[in-house]
């Protein structure tokens, strides 16, 4: 480990060392593997009764729908939390102070609510269909958050290029849309994909109000008595496809982030910690809300 | 308004149920995420694997599927354990990969002088590590670990779907009860803000007492 401030570049002599503990670590995680895959044999769930059911065309197709279902919540929350995390940012960075003020008090209280407890309301106190329902819980609790994302992004883009704007005589119109916008959204883009994951994952909790959702669908088959309950192959089927697609976000995110350390069009933008938020401690912005 | 005078058992009931579930679940989140944090910056490759990987597959899983996977699938292996339990497992070892990553970069702030200045001073390892970096690493760590355990809080909810008593949890029962489904969740928000901001004021103590002064 280079770069860290506990070890020095080991000698000969802690190498030896650090060989011996690699090895135990190994054999201790490689007996908890073991562990695991015995007691998944023993408990009998590689047994192709369990495993049938992923033959079948329908059971595939049902799982492809629910996983389309899915990406369809995702493609409508992600959309829609851009257009009311940008109009709400707009709010709060506004010259007019009731509307600052409005934009502030909404934009806190999503962020400090559960999704769930949106989603539920207006599933239940507003009897409305689940997938309205999930996309406008996703889309409030997202919004608010990226609100604050895209605040904290204009307002660290340096002081001398607004300066300079205002010095031409654009008005606060033109400076925000020509000037600071553009180079905040280029320098939230990481964090802005990031927040994008945690929208992607939370689709998931639409299996909460029988929304038909990719959980959904493994859920109906985890519950067939015919094939001996397979909860466990469902599980094994569904996560790696959930943590593959938050996983190439996330990739995608890190890609950008690499990538715009080297370009010139996002130098002004210092990304440093924004000021703690009213309501939650700490750099809100940068770190995406689980 | 008498919607929570009528319940204030229930709604209480409730919210003791999310606190203890947020309680329990930090505990563990702290517990497991400082152990792994420890293991992505051991020297040694294979627990730096072992933890990245833990992270890796933590963070990018649903909680949803998490808890699917923990209540709904443990009991297939004969591990039949109170829903409480199991909620706990499942919200700790999520959060924990979070508190893994804050705890990590805090440790990656401290400036490597730092470590080689204790050391050329003739500290050892556990001098270094105690009285010189951990201390550093736990300041600028306070509010990344704060807004982790306020979502942790708010994730709870989803164990009211998973038969575990909680404050989200308490509207079935008044809905069934015929009470106004408005208010009622009027009240779900208050207690769930009183929880969050709770979390929020006592990380604003630790931060001020401790954080770096920026």
């Amino acid at each position: 480990m280079t770069g860290t401030a506990l070890y020095d570049i080991p000698g000969p002599h802690a190498r030896r060392r650090h060989r011996l503990y690699g090895l135990l670590a190994s054999v201790a995680i490689a007996a908890l593997v073991g562990w695991v895959v015995y007691l998944l044999v023993d408990t009998g769930q590689f047994a192709a009764r369990k495993w049938r059911p992923f033959e079948y065309v329908g059971i595939q197709e049902m799982l492809l729908r629910g996983l389309g279902n899915t990406l369809r919540a995702f493609g409508y929350a992600a959309v829609l939390s851009l257009i009311l995390g940008g109009l709400l940012a707009a709010g709060r960075l506004s010259d007019h102070r009731p509307l600052r003020w409005a934009a502030t008090v909404i934009v806190e209280f999503f962020r400090a609510m559960p999704v769930l407890v949106m989603i539920f309301f207006v599933f239940v106190a507003l009897k409305v269909q689940p997938l309205p329902a999930l996309v406008t819980g996703l889309t409030l609790y997202n919004g608010s958050v990226l609100a604050e994302v895209f605040r904290t992004g204009v307002d660290s883009v340096e002081r001398g290029q607004r300066e300079a704007a205002y010095a031409l005589g654009m008005h606060k119109t033109q400076v925000m849309t020509y000037v600071l916008v553009p180079q905040a959204v280029r320098a939230m883009l990481p964090t802005i994909i990031s927040q994008l994951v945690v929208a992607l994952k939370d689709t998931s909790l639409g299996f909460l109000i029988t929304y038909e959702e990719f959980l959904h669908a493994g859920k109906l088959i985890a519950g067939n008595l015919d094939y001996g309950l397979p909860f466990i192959p469902v599980v094994m089927i569904i996560s790696p496809v959930y943590i593959g697609m938050c996983m190439l976000l996330s990739w995608l995110a890190t890609w950008v982030a690499k990538r715009q350390r080297r370009s010139v069009k996002t130098e002004a933008v210092e990304v440093a910690p924004a000021e703690p938020g009213t309501l939650l401690p700490g750099p809100a912005g940068h770190h995406p809300q689980p | 308004m008498n919607v929570l005078t009528d319940n204030l058992s229930l709604y209480g009931k409730g919210l003791l149920g999310t606190v203890e579930l947020t309680v329990y679940g930090s505990l563990l989140a702290l517990v497991l995420g400082f152990l792994m944090a420890s293991f992505r910056v051991a020297p040694v490759a294979s627990l730096r694997a072992f933890g990245t990987a833990w992270v890796t597959v933590l963070r990018n899983t649903p909680l949803t599927l998490l808890f699917f996977a923990v209540v709904l699938g443990l009991p297939r292996f004969g591990v039949v354990l109170p829903f409480q339990l199991f909620a706990v497992l499942a919200l700790g070892c999520y959060t924990s990969a979070f508190i893994c990553e804050a705890v990590r970069s805090g440790i990656n702030t401290v400036p490597t002088g730092q470590g080689e200045a204790a050391r050329s001073l003739g500290m050892t390892f556990g001098q270094t590590l105690g009285t010189v970096i951990l201390p550093q690493a736990f300041r600028s760590v306070i509010p990344p670990i704060g807004s982790t355990l306020i979502a942790l809080a708010k994730n709870s909810a989803i164990a009211g779907s998973f038969s575990v008593t909680e404050l989200l949890g308490t509207y079935k029962t008044l809905n069934e009860l015929g009470y106004g489904i408005i208010w009622t969740f009027v009240w779900i928000a208050v207690g769930y803000l009183i929880v969050t901001l709770t979390i929020s004021a006592v990380f604003n103590v630790l931060e001020k007492r401790w954080g770096v002064a920026r």
